[in-house]
């Protein structure tokens, strides 16, 4: 017996409320293609590319706890600011982070790059120095690499000391779009 | 061998995935429409209540089964409460509760869900207590009831 599609919606909206959920996500469309976003009533816990739930459930639960269910309702807040951002009506984010895992060094670099403003960029070396580790721009380089959460903690706004655009977990085409999108580059 | 891997314990995702069908088609069988639905998210709720207090991954159909059955029960005892209990359907395919299904007829449902989960499953008191919507300690008093009313039960027989 296949539980029907409403009802199934229902429970998982039930779910979110309860409170008991240790995380919560769903699949969001975007111009860059389906993300895979995950919550936690701490704020955004992962955003990924990789839209398939299966590659981040295990790890979420680590991080989180076991009880985790896929629900749209618990997304929608990210799912709008999202969505208006790409639309070019959000330049920054309202959302909050869930940073739980990250050590203290990438904890510091990703509030610093959180301060990089819409449309301009800043270089690895840069960012390191106001994460008071001038010295550090290849670590740098390896959080953001590592960085849970794209987009929202803007490492796309995060280039070489000439001007190269380096690399994108995302892939570079995305980290040009991105960009792009901003106005930062042509 | 694969013991780490087959007890881990799956994201509530999986586990919600791989049983809900299932649920649903017990809980329709015992209660039919209307009412199945509200059981169904009320088994769910239940189950993601005690989800992080698990200790293992094992035998988790047998766990949701049995509090899909106690929700069933409930709503029954709701609705007619002078009525009899109804056949509701078992947990089947599974050996230990097959034998301990027989051996234990006839004892009162909770004994009986206590002491099938308790030695048919291995479960814990607190997965036990959440099947059956009570507490730990209901729980190992209810399996320690069951297994004194059999053991008078079968020296009754000896004797």
């Amino acid at each position: 017996m296949t539980v029907p599609a409403d009802l199934d919606h229902r429970f998982r909206a039930a779910a979110a409320r309860s409170g008991l959920l240790d995380a919560a996500f769903d699949t969001i469309d975007s111009p860059l293609g389906q993300l895979f976003v995950a919550v936690t009533d701490r704020g955004i816990l992962r955003i990924s590319f990789d839209s398939d739930p299966a590659e981040h459930l295990e790890r979420i639960a680590r991080l989180a706890g076991g009880a985790i269910l896929r629900s749209p309702r618990a997304v929608d807040a990210a799912r709008f600011e999202l969505e208006e951002y790409f639309d070019h009506r959000r330049r920054a984010f309202d959302l909050a982070v869930d940073l739980r895992g990250a050590t203290a060094f990438t904890e510091r670099v990703l509030q610093e790059l959180a301060r990089v403003p819409y449309g301009h960029t800043a270089t690895y070396g840069e960012l390191a120095a106001r994460a008071g580790r001038p010295q550090a721009a290849r670590a740098v380089g390896m959080v953001m690499n590592r960085n849970p959460i794209p987009i929202v903690l803007p490492c796309h706004r995060i280039v070489g000391a000439s001007g190269d655009l380096v690399g994108y977990a995302g892939g570079l085409a995305r980290k040009v779009e991105l960009l792009r999108l901003e106005g930062a580059i042509l | 061998m694969m013991e780490s891997v087959a007890s881990r314990i799956p994201p509530f995702e999986t586990f919600y995935v791989e049983h809900r069908d299932e649920v649903l088609g017990v809980l329709r069988k015992s209660l039919g429409g209307d009412r199945a639905e509200d059981a169904f998210q009320e088994t769910f709720l239940r189950a993601l209540r005690a989800y992080d207090r698990l200790s293992h991954g094992e035998h988790l159909r047998a766990w949701v089964l049995t509090i899909a059955r106690n929700v069933a029960l409930d709503v029954h005892r709701r609705t007619r409460p002078t009525g009899e209990m109804p056949e509701l359907a078992h947990v089947d395919g599974l050996p230990a509760f097959v034998e301990l299904g027989e051996l234990t007829d006839g004892l009162p449902s909770t004994e009986r869900a206590a002491v099938v989960l308790r030695y048919g499953y291995d479960l814990d008191y607190d997965r036990i207590a959440e099947a059956l919507g009570s507490s730990p300690e209901a729980a190992r008093q209810a399996a320690s009831a069951g297994v004194r009313r059999l053991r008078t039960r079968t020296g009754r027989r000896a004797g």
